[in-house]
């Protein structure tokens, strides 16, 4: 067993890409990545529910694919770049899916909402016009106990039309 | 006149329910605190990091039942980055949520009562510390007999769980009749005896409960929880830590999911307080999900026989209602339990004699508690599922049975509940219609079936949970210069919207924007007591009460106003942010002018509100358990496809109508409707909180089957149906702008309405909960032999009841007490009751 006080086993250190922007960070090399969002980069929007990878409230995307923070060490996020819901929002304004989530009711308590909406996001980068079944089979890892998941259905059809939406006035 | 029609009367409050010119309630809006949640901003109890914050681990009984002869923490003291060890005899204060069931200690002195029961604490600078130290503590126990169901604790007394309760192992016991029941069988064409047995389940809230204290500057208490009901952390907090309950500032933060698991005072809560008071820096817990399972509180298993006697039209003359409920280790909301199971039989159809016993043991799991539906959900099911038997044998459609049987608006029950709206024959008319009953029921192909089931629930406890006599709720309303508002309040936000509830009922009232108030709420220090979210209280109760501080700030603005418009102020209206001349609108000025001019002729504005609900006719002994300001009403079809090989249960719609009174944000109440419907379907088909006995030649010790999410089956985002809500809205004026509950009672027909629609598919009684394959198999296979075509419980144990307090019912001279108990308290009455009532 480790007896040595936590402070002194903070011995590794990392360089990536949070949110885009580039941060180093040392941390003992026990941690996962979630505790070192949670616990020293202040990132608390990605939450926990069983730190099993069982629950999916710890969603993050790492180079663009969902995965469970509780489950990955940190020391393998070298050089890669990390989305949290803390990234989602752009020019002040919040993401088409956070304006989804908030007007149809897809979040009641939020626990588990920062990452349905990130495992949502990497639906939507790599399928822009995914069907019901298509985003039941994305959030299948994502456990909710408030909603009955179908406002939350609701809302990333409805991020999708006005994600499509914004992309035609753009071009 | 009948006497029970004076009970009747209505509260004498008055609720707006003017439903022309609403410009907040009624209308899909964004919820106020949308927006921290999908940003990830809202700050959990975990989320609170403070500077020299220490963490705490518990060391939990690896033993279901055992004395503790002897702790060391020397060794767990000595290791380095450890600050303090507590065990047993530093919080040895007993407390528990309800006043009759003061049974728990923060840590366990000299007796372990589940696996998990906590024996000691470690408070360390870094929270893998804590945990290490744990290994280096030593615990001698002695092993005692484990009880592991409710059957053993009958014929168990020795060893006692707790030396309190009934007798032996029995912690509650409870009768009570309302007419003579014997003589409704007796008078009834037919009779039909059911047994049914409902498995327990937890509520699974996402959040892992978490807790930080911190001493503050001046050396008060402040924690920062996930807790329901802050109010009654407050009190036990004061209890056991000695101190005056002016020095402790109890903050929920918001909760992430609760559903009744967050509603007891937690013995991490109290550690980690009296943790940051010794240590004087923050001390934060925060549990593991293993541990959120020992935590439980959950839904009690409870076998029961439903005795119901029938005319042949389907009326029911009487029902006879016995239930054995498997307390887990300790009383927590335990004895409300046991009469909320016997409580709301007779709410939704007439029940012209009711006999209730309920039976409440001690068993070594994690304590039961309240899940959403709180007690009223495991009869329910039984009720549904004979009334689908009955509708069978009398050749009546169910739907047509349970319309001729309900219970009408303004009513009172044999056990002197007054109902208020009561719209349940339009819900069921409503998903008769949506599902297409009529050409579904008994008529679709073999392992296809529908079933329909129907619930109600209270809008509120009509009683807190300590005897007093001050409000449920209170609110206050500060009004700023600038035109903002805000509001203080107790209660608090667990997911449901109580937020968001308060601040639409205070916009619609002063004609502003929900945006344009700020909520201090969910904080002892900060805002009048609520007494919390649970029973469904929050819109009703906190709401009215915003509702009238709210009236009250607009009496003084108006007068201000209309000293300045030279306008009658009774012409005056709110609304747009303005406050205008209603003969001719654009005669006005805008709120913030308005406050200014109030201010100017008043003061500061600010201005109070309270709730108390009215008082209940049932004042028998355990009327107090269900009486409830106004209920809410619901009905659901469930279909479903049942593979007659695997026995695999597909559910591929689910039609529900609720009636609510009025929603006051649709979005916001068909997610609470379709979120019951979700967990409802997770109790009826795979939810299980389950233990098994470890082999003889280990310790034979009952544990708990699976305490992780991997392993407790919980309904996906695949597994979730289609659902189509209606909500009925017919104002209810007891409630704000007419408002029912919707948290809880849409859960209730769920898992009754699964199991009639798998005998529609399949000819198979499941009388049990959960419904999974292996038990339609095992139907089937008993079917196929030519024997009855069920699998359920078949007896029900020998209990020695007490005698019966007997209670005349309201059409029998009644007159709410029991004629075999000395009248308990007097009510206040009304003149006219002075007058009738001899």
């Amino acid at each position: 067993m480790a007896t040595l006080p936590i402070e002194s086993q903070r011995t590794s250190q990392i360089r990536m890409t949070l949110n885009g922007e580039e941060v180093d960070v040392s941390f003992a090399p026990y941690k996962t990545l979630l505790e070192i969002l949670r616990e020293d980069l202040g990132h608390t929007g990605t939450k926990h529910g069983c730190e099993l990878g069982e629950c999916g409230a710890c969603a993050v995307l790492l180079d663009g694919k969902p995965v469970l923070s509780c489950l990955v060490l940190a020391l393998e996020c070298d050089g890669r770049q990390i989305l949290t819901v803390e990234g989602l929002r752009s020019d002040g304004s919040l993401h088409p899916l956070q304006d989804a989530f908030a007007d149809l009711g897809a979040a009641q308590c939020g626990y588990c909402t920062p990452a349905i909406l990130v495992t949502a996001k990497a639906l939507l980068d790599q399928n822009p016009h995914p069907n019901r079944d298509q985003i039941r089979e994305a959030i299948s890892g994502n456990l909710c106990r408030c909603t009955g998941y179908l406002q939350i259905f609701e809302a990333v059809e409805a991020a999708t039309l006005k994600i499509a939406e914004q992309k035609q006035t753009a071009t | 006149m009948p006497k029970h029609k004076d009970l009747l009367a209505l509260p004498d409050r008055d609720s707006q329910v003017n439903s022309q010119d609403l410009r907040v309630i009624g209308i899909a809006r964004r919820r106020v605190d949308a927006r921290a949640k999908v940003t990830g901003q809202t700050r959990f109890a975990d989320d609170i990091f403070l500077p020299r914050m220490a963490h705490c681990k518990l060391l939990r009984s690896p033993h279901p039942h055992a004395r503790i002869r002897k702790i060391d923490v020397t060794r767990a003291l000595a290791h380095p980055g450890v600050y303090l060890v507590l065990t047993g005899k530093d919080l040895p204060i007993q407390y528990g949520i309800l006043p009759v069931s003061q049974d728990e200690q923060a840590l366990c002195l000299d007796h372990v009562r589940h696996v998990g029961d906590p024996v000691a604490a470690v408070i360390a600078r870094e929270e893998l510390t804590a945990f290490e130290a744990l290994d280096l503590i030593n615990v001698d126990y002695e092993i005692l007999t484990t009880i592991s169901d409710p059957e053993e604790a009958l014929t168990t007394p020795e060893p006692r769980i707790h030396d309190y309760g009934e007798e032996g192992n029995i912690h509650k016991r409870v009768a009570l009749e309302f007419g003579d029941v014997k003589q409704s069988f007796a008078e009834a064409d037919e009779i039909f005896e059911d047994t049914f047995f409902y498995q327990g389940s937890t509520h699974l809230p996402i959040e892992q409960h978490a807790s930080v204290a911190i001493k503050d500057p001046e050396g008060k208490l402040t924690i920062w929880s996930s807790t329901q009901t802050p109010h009654y952390l407050h009190r036990a907090l004061a209890k056991v830590l000695e101190m005056p309950a002016a020095h402790i500032r109890v903050i929920a933060t918001p909760n992430g999911g609760g559903f009744g698991g967050k509603s007891d005072p937690f013995n991490h809560e109290i550690v980690v307080a009296r943790a940051a008071l010794l240590l004087d820096r923050p001390v934060k817990i925060c549990l593991t999900r293993e541990e959120v399972f020992y935590c439980h509180r959950g839904r009690h298993p409870i076998l029961m026989k439903f005795k119901t006697g029938v005319k042949k039209d389907g009326t029911i003359t009487g029902m006879h209602l016995q239930t054995l409920i498997d307390g887990g280790a300790y009383g927590s909301y335990g004895v409300a339990s046991t009469f909320y199971a016997g409580a709301l039989q007779t709410t939704t159809y007439h029940v012209p004699r009711y006999r209730y016993e309920g039976c409440r043991t001690f068993t070594n799991k994690p304590p039961c508690g309240p899940k959403r539906g709180h007690g009223t959900v495991q009869p329910r099911f039984g009720q549904e599922v004979q009334l689908d038997k009955i509708a069978e044998k009398l050749n009546l459609d169910p739907a047509d049975l349970r319309l001729r049987i309900s219970e009408s608006s303004n009513s009172i029950t044999a056990n002197f509940f007054r109902l208020g709206t009561v719209n349940l024959n339009e819900c069921i008319r409503r998903v008769v219609k949506s599902s297409g009953w009529k050409e579904k029921f008994r008529k679709l192909p073999k392992g296809r079936g529908v079933g329909l089931a129907c619930s109600a629930y209270l809008t509120g406890a009509g009683l807190p949970i300590y005897w007093n006599k001050m409000p449920h709720s209170g609110v206050q309303l500060k009004f700023d210069r600038s035109g903002g508002v805000s509001i203080f309040c107790g209660a608090t936000e667990i997911g449901q919207g109580s937020d968001d509830v308060l601040a639409g009922i205070v916009a619609e009232a002063l004609g502003i924007d929900p945006f344009d108030i700020r909520l201090f709420t969910g904080d002892t220090d900060l805002g009048p007591v609520d007494l919390g979210s649970y029973s469904s209280r929050v819109t009703l109760m906190a709401g009215n009460a915003a509702l009238q501080a709210a009236e009250r700030g607009k009496v003084m603005i108006a007068e201000a106003v209309a000293e300045k418009l030279e306008v009658p102020k009774e012409r005056l209206h709110f609304a747009e942010k303005r406050v205008f001349d209603s003969m001719a609108p654009e005669k006005g000025v805008a709120f913030q002018e308005a406050v200014c001019l109030a201010e100017a002729r008043f003061g500061t504005i600010g201005t109070v509100g309270s709730y108390t609900p009215p008082k209940s006719p049932a004042l028998y002994k355990g009327g107090g358990v269900g009486p409830s300001p106004t209920y809410s009403y619901t009905a659901a079809v469930v279909e479903v496809i049942v593979n007659s090989v695997t026995g695999w249960i597909t559910v591929p719609k689910i039609w529900i109508a609720h009636d609510i009174g009025r929603a006051l944000n649709p979005p916001l109440v068909r997610g609470q409707v379709e979120g019951s419907v979700y967990m409802g379907l997770g109790e009826a088909l795979m939810e299980e909180q389950e233990f098994r006995r470890l082999p003889k030649k280990l310790s034979h010790a009952l544990v708990h089957k699976f305490p992780s999410m991997l392993e407790y089956k919980s309904p996906t985002s695949l597994d979730m149906p289609e659902v189509f809500t209606e909500l009925v809205e017919e104002p209810d004026p007891r409630g704000p702008f007419g408002a029912k509950e919707v948290g809880q009672g849409p859960l209730l027909p769920i898992m009754p309405a699964v199991a009639n629609a798998v005998y529609d598919a399949v000819g198979v009684r499941i009388d049990e909960v959960p419904i999974t394959p292996e038990k339609i198999m095992k139907a089937l296979a008993e079917k196929k032999a030519g024997r009855e075509p069920r699998y359920g419980p078949s007896h029900f144990p020998h209990v020695n009841w007490p005698e019966a307090l007997r209670v005349q019912p309201p059409w029998e001279g009644g007159d709410g007490n029991a004629v075999n108990e000395a009248p308990r308290r007097a009510r206040p009455r009304t003149e006219k009751e002075k007058v009738l009532t001899p």
